[in-house]
């Protein structure tokens, strides 16, 4: 396992690694602190995304009405072709090749290559733009062709909009806050803001971004295909 | 330096994961595409989910080159989630039998 940090080297345990950092006179997290905040607040997140899902669980487990059937709701024909699901698929994979670029581009950031960097921190927020575009297009959809609202609808369970509006909705904000946040500090980067600071913001936006991917691959299973 | 350990592995092990998430996700949606019912739709699309989760939090965000601290801090926590879960499935069953 390879740690950079100087006390790893003489080939300690990793719950020596442990005692160490919390008993050494010195921070316990090695790391810069913007993105030791960024993981804190992803923590965090992750409790709120939970309780969404826990709701969700909890509504979908004692409602004694059908819960209507996801693979139908979502399905679009396209071609002639009937395709169940197919809008969030692609929505799927368009968010997994968006996390593919951010890895991308975090490499690049470490090897001191700021125009690849840049390049391709914004490629990943034209693919969550896109991402984003396509969850608007659904909800449209859904809102206008199918009457669901979070009160009612005709497929089903009443409290199918409720749980797909705040779930999906709660990501899409997420989506379109890290959309922002990528042409924020891509900018910044090539303007050369961080030539003295070293390019760890990339990584920390991209904690972020992934975060999202994790999020959505939650929901795809647990709404989308339960 | 602190983040040194970032440019330390080639972008080889990115695309592996990059494909290898297409893959897992391309099966997941077999799995509804095919309308696989019962034991076997929840265990796959749970276990698609897990691998998927797992690759995204170890490589993307490169947690499995992280030091213990960082990953007890991380995933500790995270354990009064699957308290809470269960409790809500108990509480869930009671409510259901009820109605």
């Amino acid at each position: 396992m390879a740690t950079s940090t100087p006390e790893s080297t003489h080939k300690q345990s990793q719950w020596q690694n442990v005692v160490t950092d919390w008993s050494a006179d010195r921070q316990v997290f090695d790391m810069p602190w913007g993105k030791f905040m960024m993981w804190v607040f992803l923590l965090s997140d992750t409790f709120i995304f939970s309780i969404f899902l826990v709701g969700y669980m909890s509504v979908r487990l004692t409602t004694t009405a059908e819960w209507p059937n996801a693979s139908e709701v979502f399905a679009l024909t396209i071609a002639g072709q009937h395709l169940p699901l197919i809008l969030i698929a692609i929505m799927t994979f368009v968010l997994i090749s968006s996390s593919g670029t951010m890895v991308l581009a975090v490499n690049y950031a470490y090897q001191g290559n700021r125009e690849k960097a840049c390049q391709f921190m914004l490629l990943t927020a034209i693919l969550g733009a896109s991402f984003v575009g396509m969850q608007v297009f659904e909800w449209t959809k859904l809102i206008t062709e199918e009457g669901v609202r979070p009160w009612s609808n005709s497929m089903g369970a009443a409290q199918f909009g409720a749980c797909f509006f705040m779930i999906t909705g709660f990501h899409g904000v997420h989506v379109s806050a890290g959309v922002i946040l990528l042409l924020l500090y891509s900018n910044k980067l090539r303007r050369g803001d961080y030539e003295n600071k070293g390019y760890s913001i990339v990584e920390i936006v991209g904690l972020y971004w992934h975060f999202v991917d994790l999020v959505w691959v939650f929901i795809f299973a647990l709404f989308y295909l339960w | 330096m602190v983040n040194a350990t970032a440019t330390q592995h080639s972008i080889g092990i990115y695309l592996k994961v990059w494909g290898l998430l297409f893959v897992l996700s391309t099966m997941s949606y077999l799995v509804d595409f095919y309308q696989i019912q019962g034991y076997w739709r929840w265990s796959l699309i749970l276990i698609f989910m897990f691998i998927k989760a797992g690759l995204i939090i170890s490589v993307f965000m490169h947690l499995k080159w992280e030091r213990l601290s960082v990953k007890l801090m991380l995933l500790v926590p995270p354990i009064a989630i699957i308290v809470l879960i269960s409790l809500m499935v108990f509480e869930a069953d009671y409510i259901a039998l009820s109605r």
